[in-house]
């Protein structure tokens, strides 16, 4: 089952429908409602491979669904700790559960400073709207 | 951009169900309601309604219309009796393909062509520059509505009666007067519904009140790609050829028709490229427009609903083309493993 909109208050949020939550020196990464939204029912996940590294606002991986690919953007910078293979094995559970079951990747943070740069969930909010 | 694009005459209805529209052959049509995987599946196990309103609906009518299209069209149009139909390509002096069509006979000397929506001007003004006197071709694709039912249980839940494949008959349903022709482009059972234009709406609601389940375009490319039917702009176009494309089943070489001669020889001497079905052997999802290593590309690709699977279709050189051939695709740059597969790619287990 799809799920419902929602875009919970304790992740800090990038413009490209990119959320990140915060765990000490770590950050699980993962796409928001919008972005599954938006792509539709999703085929394919191209993951990066543990112990490389992603760079804030750059491309680690792809999304696919049917009709569409699209670029995954890291909110945050830092050392991929794991892959979420559940999503690797079942796409779709990235629409079923954005933030839970569906996150993508774990990684370490390099610089906890570039958190001040994301936005809220509410700054979000006011994102979305306006697409 | 958005206010020049055309909308058939259900675009209150796609919005009104919640559809994603988008911009397709100059109209603004859904491409999904619910879900295009859900929509494929409807098709494949019970039926599904797709809004084709934005093809092309030609006439050509007189007492030389048959010997026109006889000479026009690759298919042998004279086999054709009142109440039947066939699939057919109209031709290039190079052998090219301007567009594949159905060709209905209403009756002798009355035939109702059905062109892809991007090809309707091309089809209208290369028929028309070439008619000759006798025949009268006329585009009539704004006087008609276009519903295609889909399905294993379309013909039970239109509460129709079977009839043979590529056949069609003035029918009522629910009321509306309607063309029931049993014709499709998903490899399932089902018809294709023509009605008068103000019609649409009534037709198109009934169709749904009898639980049939709306799909968009997403789901009617994916249907297609798994029985491998070809997509013109993709698969085929005036710059390739019946022969390679597989599909001189329906070119009838021992005709006179535009281009004969050529394929006639590209038959001969045997095409030094093929269109070939295949399956990923990789999780990827093939994309048009992905070079195929050793000099090929794909023309259509996507993710199979039913098979789980990257599928698609591209030209190989044909010593890659035989059945169980490996391919290597380009993905965006990663060389990623398909195997030539035989048509259709999906199959349905019986």
């Amino acid at each position: 089952m799809p799920a419902v909109e929602s875009y919970p208050d304790d992740l800090h949020y990038h413009p490209e429908h990119d959320w990140a939550r915060v765990d000490g020196d770590d950050a699980t990464l993962g796409v928001t409602w919008f972005a599954q939204d938006s792509l539709g029912e999703l085929v394919h996940y191209e993951a990066p491979e543990a112990g490389s590294t992603v760079s804030k606002d750059e491309s680690y991986g792809e999304v696919e669904s049917v009709k569409a690919v699209s670029d995954i953007i890291a909110p945050l910078s830092g050392e991929v700790l794991e892959v979420n293979q559940k999503v690797v094995d079942g796409p779709e559970t990235v629409n079923d559960d954005p933030y839970g079951e569906g996150w993508l990747i774990r990684i370490r943070m390099s610089d906890t400073a570039e958190l001040d740069a994301l936005m809220d969930a509410a700054a979000y909010r006011a994102h979305v709207a306006e697409q | 951009m958005e206010a020049t694009l055309l909308r058939t005459p259900l675009y209150a209805r796609h919005v009104a169900l919640g559809a994603r529209l988008v911009p397709f052959a100059g109209y603004e049509m859904p491409v999904q309601y619910e879900g295009v995987i859900p929509e494929h599946k409807a098709v494949r196990t019970d039926a599904g309604a797709f809004d084709v309103s934005h093809m092309g609906e030609i006439h050509v009518d007189g007492p030389t219309a048959q010997a026109f299209l006889q000479s026009m069209l690759s298919n042998d149009i004279d086999r054709l009796s009142d109440g039947e139909a066939q699939y057919t390509l109209l031709t290039t002096d190079a052998g090219g393909i301007v567009d594949d069509l159905i060709a209905y006979r209403i009756a002798h000397g009355q035939f109702y062509l059905v062109v892809n929506a991007s090809n309707r001007a091309a089809v209208y003004a290369w028929l028309q520059e070439r008619e000759p006197r006798g025949c009268e071709v006329r585009d009539a694709s704004d006087d008609y509505g276009l519903v295609a039912v889909q399905g294993p249980r379309a013909l039970e839940r239109l509460g129709l009666q079977d009839a043979p494949s590529f056949t069609h008959a003035m029918g009522e349903l629910d009321g509306i007067e309607v063309m029931v022709a049993r014709t499709g482009y998903t490899g399932e059972q089902g018809v294709e519904l023509c009605c008068a234009e103000d019609d649409t709406e009534a037709l198109w609601d009934a169709i749904l009140a009898r639980g049939v389940t709306p799909c968009g375009l997403g789901a009617r490319d994916t249907l297609r790609l798994e029985v491998c039917f070809p997509l013109h702009g993709n698969d085929i176009t005036p710059e390739t050829d019946a022969i390679s494309a597989g599909l001189g089943w329906a070119c009838a070489l021992d005709t006179e028709f535009t281009g004969v001669e050529t394929l006639r020889r590209i038959k001969a001497e045997g095409p030094v490229r093929k269109l070939v079905p295949f399956v990923m052997e990789e999780r990827a999802v093939p994309r048009q427009g992905m070079p195929i290593e050793g000099g090929g590309e794909v023309t259509s690709g996507t993710h199979s609903p039913m098979l789980d699977l990257g599928i698609g279709m591209g030209y190989v050189p044909t010593a890659s083309a035989a059945p169980d051939s490996q391919l290597v695709i380009d993905v965006r740059g990663k060389p990623r493993r398909a195997r030539v597969v035989k048509k259709p790619i999906y199959r349905k287990e019986t």
